[in-house]
């Protein structure tokens, strides 16, 4: 994001020292602004203090005259609460094979679209781009059939190859994968931005390395690599802030249960469920704080990472 | 998108390479490359947009179909059938003199069995050497067209398109008018701790709504908009932080000396921006209109809950959601439906991707 440096250089006659153009101008502004000040105010400042304080009492929405404050006993409470533990694994666990391809399939595909060998460039990024508008009951849908353990098609390719496909959809081990590849439908934005940031890549770089001998794959690694870490570097936190919020297709999947096991009992699976099933708005949020601040931490230490390998060109830094 | 102009991959030949050998070797090298690349993205391609293949093929499968195929074949097929004397018999696919013919069973053994050619049933009937269960019936192509008709029913399709156009299309028009109201205020008006508002503004995208999202249902829920839906319309129209980003980062680097030259001609700023701005910013406001569309088609945290229990109510993402269950033995159906859930996001963009690849194109590239 670049710093607006629009303040100073306002309308020039207000420069002049114009006075009540100036306050006209600034009073417009706000007007204009007022909008989002409004908004942020009803829908964000204020429930966020709300969800603080019900996170030290007992709310519950459908007795909302008896509230109660309870002191830190729904914190204590994200200790014993054996779902905490295990919705949190889960999270991790999925994380650890969902983010390096969440990360890295853009970067192989947006590379594959901006080979100067492709013909017909357009259409493949429109079409791979397309899954990303569909609708995602939609492709949950679509997916369920495709990794049926019997009838989809993938266990039958594969059995065209002699072998055996698992049970995606019904083994507590291989639904992970099974979610990473419906997941993949949804890249369309992270490999649109990466091939822009590509291509905004100066060619005179790759001209000067090619006349020092380099050869493609260290262009790719030393020139666009670091070119378009920034890049990189945004999808991953979205991806880090999307992890936590991760739940349509676990949820439709299962039905809120978390089968196959607890397997895809997702952190805001549990957070749903206690929230707006049993009502248990106090513990609620107590939960969603637990998740803002793992979201702040994990964010905060990408930030301070980021120097050692984001490259900004130039003086504007995000 | 501003499409680099790439290096030529190789040194361009000169007028005196022309028709040597080595040039031959260079074009055939070439043509190889361009060959293989585009071979291996098709490849990935369709391996990609597969999935899309099976909901086709199974939507117009029927059930005995759906039955047949879960072995056999992938298309919406009938095994063909020849009446013959009163019955109706399997036609299959018969080597005879290393010639595939498609015949029909007449008499079925494990040592010989007996044909009826369908083409010349006058004709004797052949007699053939080997069992009948090593025959693979004839198949002929055969969609069923009935399974949109169910769903559509099924699934009381066109109230769940008005619930879902009517709340996308409201929430578009707040969307626009607030986001291209808060962008302008960014973009051009010189206003105290605009840097730090609007990082502020930036900074929610990293915020868990969750975090929010029990107090502000609390809230809906006490003054009476659970169950109706004001929820999923009336906060568009305070403006979010990823189409006002677009938007300014657009209305910035429109040319400033029009508006002044506008201000010196009178106009007021309500009346630059609608007649100098917005006429000149429609390609980033098509965008964040197709973005809300789609987002509204999408959304199904929030509808979920706020529609929970109110089926006349829902969109269709959380109405079709219910048929996974109900129709979890008949596929067809379940592809029917969602066939009729994707229909019009796909069109949409496939008619407007232009605009919408280059919106999402500056939200991500200028971040």
């Amino acid at each position: 994001m670049s710093t607006p440096s629009v303040a100073s250089r306002a309308t020039p006659s207000a420069k002049a020292g114009s006075a009540p153009l100036l306050r006209e101008q600034k009073l417009w502004g706000w007007i204009f602004l007022s909008p989002w000040i409004l908004g942020f105010l009803a829908f964000t400042i204020l429930p966020i203090l709300a969800s603080l304080v019900f996170s030290f009492t007992d709310f519950q929405l459908t007795e909302p005259s008896e509230i109660s404050f309870v002191g830190l006993d729904n914190y204590a409470k994200l200790f014993t609460d054996p779902l905490v533990k295990v919705s949190l694994g889960v999270t991790f666990k999925f994380a650890l094979l969902s983010l390096p391809l969440a990360v890295g399939l853009p970067v192989l595909l947006a590379a594959l679209l901006n080979s100067p060998f492709l013909r017909g460039k357009r259409l493949f990024r429109t079409l791979f781009y397309m899954p990303y508008v569909v609708p995602v009951v939609s492709a949950i849908f679509i997916w369920q059939g495709v990794l049926n353990a019997d009838s989809g098609w993938l266990n039958r390719l594969l059995g065209l190859v002699g072998v055996a496909g698992p049970n995606w959809l019904d083994d507590t081990t291989w639904i992970y994968p099974a979610l990473v590849i419906i997941g993949l439908w949804g890249l369309g934005n992270a490999y649109l931005i990466t091939l822009a940031s590509m291509q905004a890549v100066p060619t005179a770089y790759y001209e000067a390395a090619r006349v020092d001998g380099a050869s493609g794959a260290a262009r790719f690694r030393y020139i666009t690599l670091p070119m378009i870490s920034p890049v990189i570097f945004y999808n991953l936190v979205l991806s880090i802030i999307g992890l936590l919020r991760y739940f349509e297709i676990p949820f439709i999947l299962s039905n809120g249960t978390g089968r196959p096991g607890d397997s895809t009992m997702f952190f805001n699976i549990h957070f749903y469920k206690t929230s707006f099933v049993f009502f248990d708005m106090g513990y609620g949020s107590a939960l969603a704080w637990l998740m803002f601040v793992i979201t702040l931490v994990a964010t905060g230490i990408l930030f301070l990472t980021a120097k050692y390998w984001v490259y900004y060109a130039g003086a504007e830094r995000g | 998108m501003a499409t680099a102009k790439h290096v030529p991959p190789y040194p361009t030949i000169g007028g005196s390479y022309l028709n040597t050998p080595r040039f031959y070797r260079l074009q055939l090298r070439r043509l190889a490359l361009y060959g293989s690349v585009t071979l291996f993205a098709s490849l990935v391609l369709v391996a990609f947009l597969m999935p899309f293949a099976y909901m086709l093929v199974t939507s117009f499968k029927d059930r005995d179909q759906i039955v047949a195929s879960a072995r056999g074949p992938v298309l919406p097929v009938d095994p063909v059938k020849y009446e013959h004397a009163g019955k109706l018999l399997d036609v299959v696919n018969v080597e005879i003199d290393g010639v595939t013919r498609h015949l029909a069973l007449l008499t079925k053994g494990r040592q010989e069995s007996v044909f009826v050619d369908p083409a010349a049933p006058a004709d004797e009937p052949i007699v053939w050497q080997g069992s009948w269960r090593t025959l693979k019936p004839v198949y002929e192509f055969a969609p069923r067209t009935g399974n949109f008709a169910e769903a559509w029913n099924g699934i009381a399709f066109p109230r769940l398109l008005f619930n879902t156009a009517f709340i996308a299309f409201t929430g578009m028009v707040g969307t626009l008018l607030s986001c291209v109201a808060v962008a302008y205020a960014f973009a051009r008006f010189p206003l105290p701790f605009k840097g730090v508002l609007f990082l502020i503004l930036i900074g929610t995208i990293i915020l868990p709504k969750q975090v929010l999202l029990v107090p502000t249902y609390a809230f809906f829920d006490i003054i009476g908009w659970t169950g109706t839906w004001l929820p999923l319309i009336v906060p568009h129209f305070f403006a979010n932080a990823f189409n006002v980003f677009l938007l300014r980062q657009y209305f910035l680097q429109l040319p400033r000396e029009l508006d002044e030259a506008a201000m010196i001609d009178g106009a007021g700023p309500l009346r630059i921006l609608t007649s100098l701005i917005i006429p000149q910013s429609y390609p980033v406001i098509i965008a964040v209109a197709l973005f809300h569309i789609v987002f509204a088609w999408n959304d199904y945290f929030e509808p979920l809950l706020y529609t929970l229990g109110k089926p006349d109510l829902q969109p269709i993402s959380v109405g079709i959601q219910q048929f996974n269950f109900i129709y979890s033995q008949q596929p067809h159906l379940i592809q029917a439906t969602a066939l009729l859930g994707m229909i019009l996001p796909v069109l949409l963009f496939f008619f407007s991707q232009r605009f919408f690849m280059r919106g999402v194109v500056i939200t991500g590239v200028d971040k």
